[in-house]
């Protein structure tokens, strides 16, 4: 199981440093949703009101969707699945691998547009940087929900509505805990009861795409 | 003995319903502080029983029993998607009155409050599953997409009610029973608060039965659908 996570791994990172779609089409996209944020709260409250945070985790949940429509448009392309079925991977880590290669490019992506929070929403990058493992863990989290919600929609012709539609709902626990973790960071305070909703999920996710994934790929 | 239970659950879920109109309207007293619309505790508890526990909890078993090759059935699958469609009517219902009340009490029709937050999530959540099933053509791959998304929706429950939870609050605490186990509501109101619990609950296994119903009948019209067109390509010679 762990062989064939690294190697899917491997091989959606791979189609993606080759294509180059995050980079030109994903990361643009952020970096205008969060000006886009900026400029909706108004010249005053985007630099003081201390809701960078919130747009933060906002514009991420945004290029999560994005991001898991792309990972699971690769598993379409014509022969995937046949091949899939054809060597008898290991369902479970085909969902490990494909949760892994979006969660690093979540993180490449929260790299980024956390810097453009820290520019543009004039968040404090001393709370950036305290706040970055819980960052890092609800990107992951996010990376495994979004992974299992594409795959229920993996080969249906409206994917790319149906998605928003599915994954939202499952997004909005980790985009509260995420938002507060970073919020009580900005403010100096306690992060510790906000971890536990983002591990919880993080387990809960994994769990579930390691149990379910091989009945998606069936069906 | 089962189809006399049947042809009584209609009657049955009617009169009860009526009684709870009739002692929450005229029988019970206004409540001291809140005065009539302390009345909406008959209706309000007891559509959120059946929206989040009830049906929910249905459609989530439903789903499992189908995913389990042991159990796996149409009917399961049939009694997931009638559940989840009753329960999205319920939510509606549920965040309807609960904003009724929200707004002499809270002074907004909507309050960013856990229960309130999280019963709506719910609710997209319901519509997202009936947006699944709507989109697969194929009544295997919807049946299985749709009791994997369910399961994922009934484990995501409790995220997100304590995300929520912890995020803000505003809402009562238990009118009923306290941590304690000590009863709140006494006398008249107590019973008429457990009569349309009842109510609720037979009118959930009322329109269950009808949604399942329909079920059926779809499916034998798309099979006979089916097979019609086969026979005119035949008669065609295609």
């Amino acid at each position: 199981m762990i062989r064939v996570a690294g190697r899917v791994a491997r091989k959606d990172l791979l189609i993606e440093w080759r294509s180059r779609v995050l980079l030109w089409q994903v990361v643009p996209f952020g970096a205008m949703a969060l000006l886009l944020a900026g400029l909706a709260l108004g010249p005053t409250r985007a630099g003081s009101s201390g809701a960078g945070p919130g747009l933060y985790y906002l514009v991420m949940v945004l290029v999560t969707l994005l991001a898991a429509q792309r990972s699971a448009q690769v598993e379409r392309a014509a022969g995937t699945r046949a091949s899939v079925a054809t060597l008898g991977l290991d369902p479970a880590g085909v969902f490990l691998g494909k949760a892994l290669a979006l969660c690093v490019e979540l993180w490449a992506i929260g790299l980024v547009l956390g810097a453009g929070t820290v520019l543009f929403l004039h968040t404090a990058l001393r709370a950036a940087l305290v706040a970055s493992p819980s960052i890092a863990a609800t990107l992951a989290a996010l990376a495994a929900a979004g992974t299992l919600y594409g795959a229920l929609t993996t080969g249906d012709g409206s994917a790319a509505t149906l998605l928003p539609v599915l994954a939202l709902p499952g997004f909005s626990p980790l985009l509260i805990a995420g938002e507060r973790s970073f919020s009580a960071a900005a403010a100096g305070g306690a992060t510790g009861s906000w971890w536990v909703i983002t591990l919880v999920a993080l387990v809960v996710y994994l769990a579930a795409g390691v149990v379910l994934y091989g009945v998606l790929e069936d069906a | 003995m089962t189809r006399m239970l049947q042809r009584l659950l209609g009657p049955v879920t009617l009169a009860s319903l009526a009684l709870t109109a009739w002692l929450g309207l005229w029988v019970t007293p206004p409540d001291r502080v809140q005065g009539d619309l302390a009345r909406l505790v008959y209706v309000h508890p007891a559509l959120a029983w059946v929206a989040l526990y009830l049906s929910f909890g249905t459609a989530t078993i439903a789903s499992v029993l189908y995913l389990w090759p042991r159990t796996r059935s149409v009917t399961a699958d049939r009694v997931a998607v009638s559940a989840m469609e009753v329960s999205l009517v319920f939510i509606l219902l549920t965040l309807a009155t609960g904003s009724i009340w929200g707004r002499p009490t809270w002074g907004v029709w909507w309050a960013w409050d856990a229960r309130l937050t999280s019963t709506a999530i719910l609710g997209v959540f319901a519509l997202a599953y009936l947006a699944l099933r709507r989109a697969n053509d194929d009544p295997t791959q919807r049946a299985r997409r749709g009791a994997v998304f369910a399961i994922l929706t009934a484990i995501n429950v409790p995220i997100i009610h304590f995300s929520v939870l912890w995020w803000k609050t505003l809402h009562q605490g238990a009118s009923v029973l306290t941590s304690t186990g000590q009863l709140n509501v006494h006398g008249s109101m107590l019973w008429t608060m457990l009569i349309g619990f009842v109510g609720f609950t037979l009118l959930f296994f009322w329109l269950l039965r009808e949604r399942y119903r329909l079920e059926v009948k779809r499916d034998r019209l798309v099979a006979s659908t089916v097979d019609e067109a086969l026979a005119q390509r035949r008669r065609e010679g295609v």
